[in-house]
């Protein structure tokens, strides 16, 4: 073998071996998850409200309630998104107006999620008097998941060749025309990645929803938008800090995060499905 | 690949307009001089910022006849018909000088409405670029962007679109199919059928068999020809045999200028200027 032969050789089994290293932790993740909390899953888990001080029931509460707040976080999210999005690269001038806002995006990014739980709490819960309630953290679940529903949408918009764009115009299309019916469903398919990939993030955020709309307990579902409601990663939380029993509250903690992970991941797949199916689109 | 060459009689010869190629080009220029122009650049000057990628172009475009633009790549052809529907707006930072007239009204004048003039003057493009979605679709969509069409009125009009292009016996069950199936000149003939089905009365066709393998870039030039007595035409190609072919007459430009411009047999057979027979003949370009 010769050195240049050596060389590749050695770097394309380091790729390897870190490629292999991720699925090692995925893997370990779900494995450990799946070993503590598999065996406290059942029916009963999946459906029941949780009695006796959280020691026994289920989860049915925290489930559905992640599942209204994300729902009602991507309703919110997704229209602003991408209303921003198509203005960003269909309308605005480029220029430095374009790039300061793109900047500002990409931060909100960075801003860390108890940030915005609190600024729910300013804003919505108490300015805005929603309270503690499924509309607060819809509110402030939908802005953390707004800068990532605005970066996939724009780039779902510039992976649109101009070409088709233009096609469309020298039918005598307008500009409107062709944006709501030739270049938006040629991104759909990217934008629905973006919206599908933030619910993965919104339903495990915690923070968010601490002073908003998290309740540590309820025997029943919300029955409005402005009742509180349980949500999975709090309900995870609160069974690890808080209650007397520790031992059979760890296990359901366990239980709850493989119900939550497992939620996430098919979301995932879901987004993974969309994205296989219309890959034969323009780029084919 | 047209019959009319094959029994080319002298009446043929002198019934211009058939196909004939090289009728047009002896007779072109005194038997249009008394036809109104479909189209006129006057004194045009056109610029990318601070560079001045036409100047003073003055050319007239005659009906029903095609007429070739060829030169050197990078020399403005397509600058010069995007002109002639306005595309040149989407580009920023560029000036146009000068007046452009379609049938004796300035299209560039503030009152011209855009997407009126572009139903009028319509375009096929370097790289075929039919839409994401169904062939049918692709034909339709300028029938329902511009008008209250029943659906019956439209399926009958992509119909005929598409028999106009002659595509339709290779996709009449297919037509729900995705348009990106196609082949890149069966594409290029849906774009041309896209096109007809707005029923323009000027078509602009930049480079449109320039990705096209030859039995697909014979297939597009005949149909052009059929085209020819219905429709404005405006090619612009940087082959020449092409222009030879099809063209009535040819425009020359090089670096921004419009060089020479007559009818397609005489700029072939005797150009005038020098650079024009240097292109032609292949010393340069
Ligand atoms: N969008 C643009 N911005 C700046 N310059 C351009 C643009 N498009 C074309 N040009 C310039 O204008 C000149 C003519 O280009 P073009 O019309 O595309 O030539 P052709 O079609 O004859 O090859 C070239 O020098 C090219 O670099
Ligand atoms: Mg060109």
């Amino acid at each position: 073998m010769t050195k240049r032969e050596l060389i590749q050789k050695t770097g394309f089994t380091l790729l390897a071996m870190c490629m292999a290293a991720n699925i090692v932790f995925l893997g370990l993740i779900i494995f450990f998850i799946a070993s503590k909390g598999l065996s406290i899953i059942s029916w009963e888990f999946l459906t029941q409200a949780p009695v006796d001080a959280m020691t026994r029931g289920g989860i049915a509460p925290a489930i559905v309630g992640t599942l209204y707040l994300t729902l009602g976080a991507v309703l919110i999210a997704l229209p602003l998104g991408a209303a921003c999005a198509i203005y960003l690269t269909e309308y605005s001038p480029k220029g430095w107006t374009v790039n300061l806002i793109r900047i500002s995006v990409n931060n909100l990014a960075g801003v860390p999620s108890v940030v915005f739980g609190l600024f729910g709490l300013a804003i919505f819960v108490k300015k805005a008097g929603f309270g503690v309630s499924m509309l607060s953290g819809s509110l402030t679940l939908g802005i953390l998941a707004l800068p990532v529903i605005i970066s996939a949408s724009q780039e779902a918009l510039i992976a649109v060749p101009q070409s088709i764009r233009e096609a469309s115009l020298a039918l005598g299309a307008t500009r409107w025309e062709t944006i709501h019916r030739v270049v938006l469903p040629a991104a759909l398919p990217g934008i629905l990645t973006g919206v599908i990939l933030s619910v993965g993030r919104v339903a495990g955020e915690t923070a968010p929803i601490l002073f908003t709309a998290a309740a540590f307990y309820m025997k029943g579902y919300p029955d409005s938008v402005l009742s509180e409601v349980m949500a999975l990663p709090y309900h995870i939380y609160a069974l690890m800090t808080e209650g007397t029993h520790p031992e059979i509250q760890t296990q359901i903690a366990y239980g709850s995060s493989l119900v939550l992970l497992a939620l996430v991941l098919s979301v995932s797949m879901l987004a993974i499905f969309i994205r296989q199916r219309y890959r034969r689109g323009y780029n084919a | 690949m047209h019959s009319a060459s094959k029994e080319r009689g002298a009446a043929d010869f002198l019934l211009s307009g058939n196909g004939v190629k090289s009728a047009p080009g002896l007779f072109g220029e005194a038997e249009n001089s008394c036809i109104e122009p479909k189209i006129s650049a006057r004194g045009v000057n056109f610029y990318y910022g601070p560079k001045r990628a036409l100047k003073d172009i003055n050319m007239d475009f005659s009906p029903r006849l095609i007429t070739a633009i060829i030169g050197p790549s990078g020399c403005g052809k397509s600058t010069f018909i995007r002109l002639l529907n306005r595309m040149n707006e989407l580009v920023p930072g560029t000036r146009l000088e000068g007046e452009i007239l379609l049938d004796g009204l300035d299209i560039v004048a503030p009152v011209c409405d855009v997407a009126e003039l572009r139903k009028r003057v319509g375009m096929v493009f370097q790289k075929p670029n039919p839409f994401p979605k169904s062939i049918f679709e692709n034909v339709a969509y300028g029938l329902e962007i511009n008008g209250s069409l029943a659906r019956r009125a439209i399926e009958e009009k992509v119909e005929d679109s598409l028999k106009k292009a002659a595509l339709w016996d290779e996709v009449k069950d297919r037509l729900r199919e995705s348009a990106l199936g196609l082949s890149g000149g069966q594409q290029q003939r849906l774009c041309i059928a896209r096109c007809l089905a707005v029923e323009p009365e000027v078509i602009l066709f930049d480079e449109p068999c320039a990705s096209l393998d030859p039995i697909s870039t014979a297939k597009i030039e005949e149909l052009i020809l059929t085209l020819k007595k219905t429709y404005t035409i405006v090619i612009v190609t940087h082959n020449m045999q092409q222009a030879a072919r099809v063209s009535d007459r040819t425009a020359f430009f090089l670096m921004g200028e419009l060089i020479e411009y007559g009818g397609t047999g005489m700029i072939f057979k005797a150009p005038h200027d020098r650079r024009t027979e240097d292109y032609i003949t292949g010393r340069f370009g």
